[in-house]
């Protein structure tokens, strides 16, 4: 019984760990609380659910498929929502606001024109069977909400850590007038970060839509409270931070849904909120930044 | 004369003030061109002026042959073409390595370019090349310095823009640095310093503007303005 808990505690820690990477990277390096994040969450997973619906397509290819719509989404509306305020360089609070208003404008417009009854993927998708591992069960879906999950993970994180462009990233990150001397495009570099979030967040939502075989515009704005709670944990903009409060928070709901009651499943995000708040205020490796001299 | 880069009725400013009021200025290929001034004289807006991290409200920045005007260019355009600014503070990238810094320093050329280059500035700037994995907040005042230096010469700039490379350093600092400089300018390079410590600029520098509340003063062969008496009086204190 723990055995089987502890494998679906993994498979949802994994996807809310890629959700929050994306999330603490947008948050990170643009240094806004974009809160349409959820909307990409919600819009991967109908992309994802009409190319396996209306396209026929295998879910290993409506993946992708819907983290790019998601993507080039998230680059449109950061395009049109801030641009402007970062040329005037508006105080935080004015992109929470705009933000919050395209949140709840594109909420609505989805639920329009989407409806609010949840979807749910074709009954192919799942039928890859499940492996017997003594008491454990372990299904192909979950094998492939794990694997994809790990190998965004990964690839995120060698980009970030590991290459020239993530090396640019962070420059712009941590000081957007140095990194123009250095005939780093800022503007792009924001751009490609918002893909990469955007993406990712919509990996995020086919990954979630699958492990609960249900998909609805709302969605998000569910997984947006535990995105707060796990980049708190994690430490603001620290990536590890992110993946290994998600892991956490996964496990946590999982076994307090299995063990408690699953009406508390949702209190436990809030609660390692205000557990990592009373005791490790800058999250679970959360350090002073280094000094600027 | 070959001007490298013209600065004509340059102006600039924050909000509704202007704080630079038209200005000339010429660097000539190969010299170093020294602006000196009191604080708020305008000389740090200036070099934002030219690198492009301030647009202009008027005036040209003509640059090179063609004489392109970059009045108005994007920053990381202006530093493609060249010109590198060594900004007010340092401005290293605190949470990353020393490598890191110099390797954006070179950020657009091929990895094997920079390995070359960060050699070249290893070797001028031997305290970078112990440090190399440090990471560049924890550096003291003068090794930031010099990992801003080193980083701005990672791209082969043909202007060199310093804003008070000496700001809050140790003398002994301040003189091998300077001697940085001038080794730089024998090299080929060209260099617009920016200073405070006017006698350390002017004694290194071949021509020299002083700047006053936004208008340049006096101009000329540094030697020249450092014999001015004004300049002795208000500016080298003798």
């Amino acid at each position: 019984m723990l055995e089987q808990q502890l494998v679906n505690g993994v498979v949802l820690g994994a996807t809310y760990a890629l959700f929050a990477l994306g999330f603490t990277l947008m948050f990170g390096v643009m240094g806004v609380i974009n809160l349409t994040y959820g909307v990409y969450f919600a819009v991967g997973a109908f992309a994802a659910l009409w190319s396996t619906q209306a396209l026929g397509l295998p879910i290993a290819a409506a993946l992708p498929l819907g983290a790019l719509i998601a993507g080039v989404i998230a680059v449109a509306i950061d395009t049109l929502l801030l641009t402007r305020l970062r040329k005037a360089k508006a105080p935080e609070l004015a992109s929470l606001m705009v933000t919050l208003g395209a949140t709840l404008f594109l909420y609505a417009g989805m639920a329009a024109s989407l409806g609010t009854e949840i979807r749910r993927f074709p009954a192919a998708v799942f039928d890859g069977g499940a492996y017997d591992l003594g008491a454990v069960r372990i299904g192909t879906t979950q094998i492939l909400i794990f694997g994809a999950a790990v190998a965004l993970v990964v690839a995120l994180m060698a980009l970030v850590r590991g290459s020239r462009l993530g090396l640019a990233i962070r420059a712009v990150a941590e000081n957007p007038d140095a990194a123009a001397l250095m005939g780093i495009n800022g503007g792009l570099m924001l751009r490609v970060v918002s893909f990469l979030s955007g993406a990712i967040g919509g990996a995020a939502g086919v990954l979630v839509g699958l492990n609960f075989n249900a998909i609805q515009p709302f969605m998000g704005e569910h997984m947006m409270l535990r995105g707060f709670a796990v980049i708190i944990v994690g430490g603001l903009g620290d990536l590890r931070g992110a993946l290994a409060a998600g892991l956490l928070l996964g496990f946590a709901e999982v076994l307090t849904a299995a063990y408690v009651s699953s009406t508390f499943k949702d209190l436990t995000a809030f609660a390692l909120l205000v557990a990592t708040l009373w005791f490790r205020p800058l999250g679970l490796f959360g350090r002073a930044a280094a000094k600027r001299a | 004369m070959n001007a490298l880069l013209q600065v004509e009725g340059l102006r600039l400013g924050y909000g509704r003030a202007d704080v630079v009021h038209g200005i000339d200025l010429t660097v000539p290929r190969g010299r170093i061109v020294s602006l000196i001034g009191s604080n708020g004289a305008g000389k740090t807006t200036i070099l934002r002026g030219l690198s492009g991290l301030m647009k202009p409200r008027g005036g040209h920045i003509r640059w090179g042959q063609d004489g392109a005007d970059l009045a108005g260019e994007a920053a990381h355009r202006i530093a493609r073409r060249g010109i590198v600014q060594v900004p007010e503070g340092r401005q290293v990238f605190a949470n990353m390595t020393v490598a890191e810094n110099l390797r954006l320093g070179a950020y657009h050329a091929p990895g094997a370019e920079a390995a070359r280059r960060q050699e070249a500035v290893v070797a001028r700037f031997p305290r970078l090349g112990e440090r190399l994995s440090q990471q560049a907040g924890y550096l003291s005042g003068g090794e930031q310095q010099m990992l801003a230096m080193g980083r701005a010469l990672m791209a082969e700039p043909v202007l060199l823009l310093l804003d008070e490379p000496s700001m809050g350093l140790a003398p002994l600092i301040v003189e091998e640095i300077f001697a940085i400089i001038a080794a730089l300018r024998t090299e080929g390079r060209t260099i617009l310093l920016v200073e405070q410590n006017a006698s350390a600029a002017l004694a290194i520098a071949d021509d020299a503007y002083v700047l006053e509340t936004g208008r340049i003063r006096l101009k000329g062969p540094a030697a020249e303005v450092a014999r001015n008496p004004e300049v002795t009086a208000a500016y080298l204190g003798l």
